[in-house]
């Protein structure tokens, strides 16, 4: 999450004054299940980027290069839809101590 | 056409409503029409399709459409209007919270209408009293002219960068509506320049400056928009003055939050909304005659409550009436309700008691009144007792 301001430091009316702040709006915290990636087992078919429906594959030139946890939910579509099972979604209980 | 110089016209409430709609020119215009309410939108109508005014009038298909509409004109920068009346303001509620929760300065006419069921078209303040918890600020007026210049000074207090809230301007329907009484117009030329030009914070329409209206606003920053509404409510107490001051120069008027009438030496005092005011004013005069010590407290804004002024006037009185026309069921009235804890602070509280009267545009005769000031004067009065005034046992 972005840090929150005080009443007296934000547009009245709910309003959204600028393009884009959806950027900032940390999602990830959602998540209750965390995709993990296995580098070995991946072909970089993107198969993953394609389906997924935050753009929360991080790939360069058609190559894998990890998962952006800031945007992630934890939905799971990826782990569902990678041929090769290289994506398994492990409670986020197991990373309570990384944060 | 008015002329250039102030004048006096005999006019319904309605018409003087229309008038000053007229001279305030908005943008956008749109309403539905519902009894009382239906001669403001007609007389505006006219206007619009004589070409007196420029305004987009938008005959929508219902009252939920006709704020929808307002709401959609103010985000995108236009000054907007509309009108309306009891169940008309009922179906218009999700978006009456939605104009004020967004701070879009909105100016609506509110001809009071007992709510249905069962079906009434006459006065009370059911209507308006449903909708005091939505963020608008609220006046009650006396008279056609009190309706005319308040929908004129609102249009100032409604847009004024520490407010930013919308305003209704509540006349009882009927009683003011439709009676004709002279009013005093100002000129157009006085009102346009009072009104001035609306000056938008976030208009829709300044695609070089994007924003979005009405975004999902959860726990996070909800709270925080609903603080602002309660400061801007607060704002009110010191924008109000100013905007009265500026609207006393241009008219010779004078407004505020209440209006003592007679109060100086009243050991007994009644407290009232709207038309009845007239009435009390009336039964003060013929009772003073007679030697009782009585006065009245009109209550010209209801929202935001004007705390300090009630605390200021009816300390110290022996007994205070608050009238009201309307009921809150299970509950004390509301107008009773919020006098009564306005004095819970007071050093010298005075003897209160609540009395309903005129539910369904039933009278209220001077005779009422005086029964309600001898139960005071004589003893009878019972402390914190609803009374129903003009009701058959």
């Amino acid at each position: 999450m972005a840090e929150q301001k005080g009443w007296k430091d934000i547009p009245i009316g709910g309003t959204i004054v600028e393009a884009g702040s959806a950027r900032e709006y940390k999602t990830g915290d959602w998540r209750v299940l965390r995709p993990v990636y296995d580098r070995s087992k991946c072909i970089d078919c993107m198969m993953c980027w394609f389906y997924c429906p935050d753009l929360a594959i991080i790939q360069e030139d058609a190559v894998m290069k990890g998962i952006d946890y800031y945007y992630c939910k934890g939905c799971g579509i990826c782990a569902s839809v990678c041929p090769k099972s290289a994506i398994e979604m492990k409670p986020e209980t197991d990373f309570a101590e990384e944060g | 056409m008015m002329e250039k110089v102030a004048q006096m016209i005999a006019v319904t409430g309605a018409q003087a409503v229309a008038h000053a709609m007229r001279q305030i020119e908005p943008d956008v215009v749109a309403a539905y029409p519902i009894t009382p309410q239906t001669p403001i939108v007609e007389y505006f109508a006219k206007f619009v399709a004589d070409g007196v005014v420029k305004t987009e009038m938008i005959p929508v298909e219902s009252e939920h459409s006709a704020m929808s509409a307002v709401v959609g004109a103010a985000a995108a920068g236009a000054r907007a209007m509309t009108a309306t009346s009891a169940n008309g303001l009922a179906l218009m509620h999700e978006i009456v919270y939605i104009a004020a929760s967004t701070r879009l300065p909105v100016v609506m006419p509110v001809v009071n209408r007992a709510l249905s069921g069962p079906i009434n078209i006459h006065c009370d303040h059911s209507d308006t009293m449903a909708e005091r918890d939505s963020g608008w600020i609220q006046f009650y007026v006396e008279d056609a002219q009190e309706a005319y210049d308040l929908t004129i000074l609102s249009v100032r207090l409604a847009e004024h960068e520490h407010v930013r809230l919308p305003v209704m301007v509540n006349q009882d329907g009927f009683i003011i509506s439709h009676g004709v009484e002279p009013v005093s117009f100002l000129p157009d030329d006085v009102v346009k320049k009072f009104v001035g030009e609306l000056k938008p914070i976030y208009p829709l329409l300044d695609t070089e400056h994007p924003v979005t209206y009405g975004p999902l606003d959860l726990y996070d920053y909800y709270f925080e928009h609903k603080r602002q509404q309660i400061e801007a409510m607060k704002n009110v107490e010191k924008v109000f003055p100013e905007v009265a001051q500026e609207f006393f120069k241009i008219s010779g008027r004078k407004y505020s939050f209440v209006e003592p009438y007679k109060l100086d030496d009243a050991e007994h005092v009644m407290v009232a909304l709207g038309s009845t005011n007239g009435t009390v004013k009336y039964t003060v005069d013929k009772m003073r005659e007679e030697g009782c010590k009585v006065g009245l407290l009109k209550i010209w804004m209801f929202r935001p409550f004007p705390k300090d002024e009630i605390q200021r006037y009816l300390t110290g009185r022996k007994s205070v009436v608050v009238l009201d026309r309307s009921a809150s069921f299970g509950a004390e009235a509301p107008l009773y309700e919020a006098v009564k804890s306005s004095l819970y602070e007071s050093a010298s509280r005075p003897l209160l008691s609540s009395f309903i009267y005129g539910l369904g545009g039933r009278g209220i005769a001077i005779e009422d009144v005086e029964e309600a000031f001898e139960k005071s004067i004589s003893g009878e009065l019972v402390t914190d007792y609803e009374y129903y005034l003009g009701l058959r046992e």
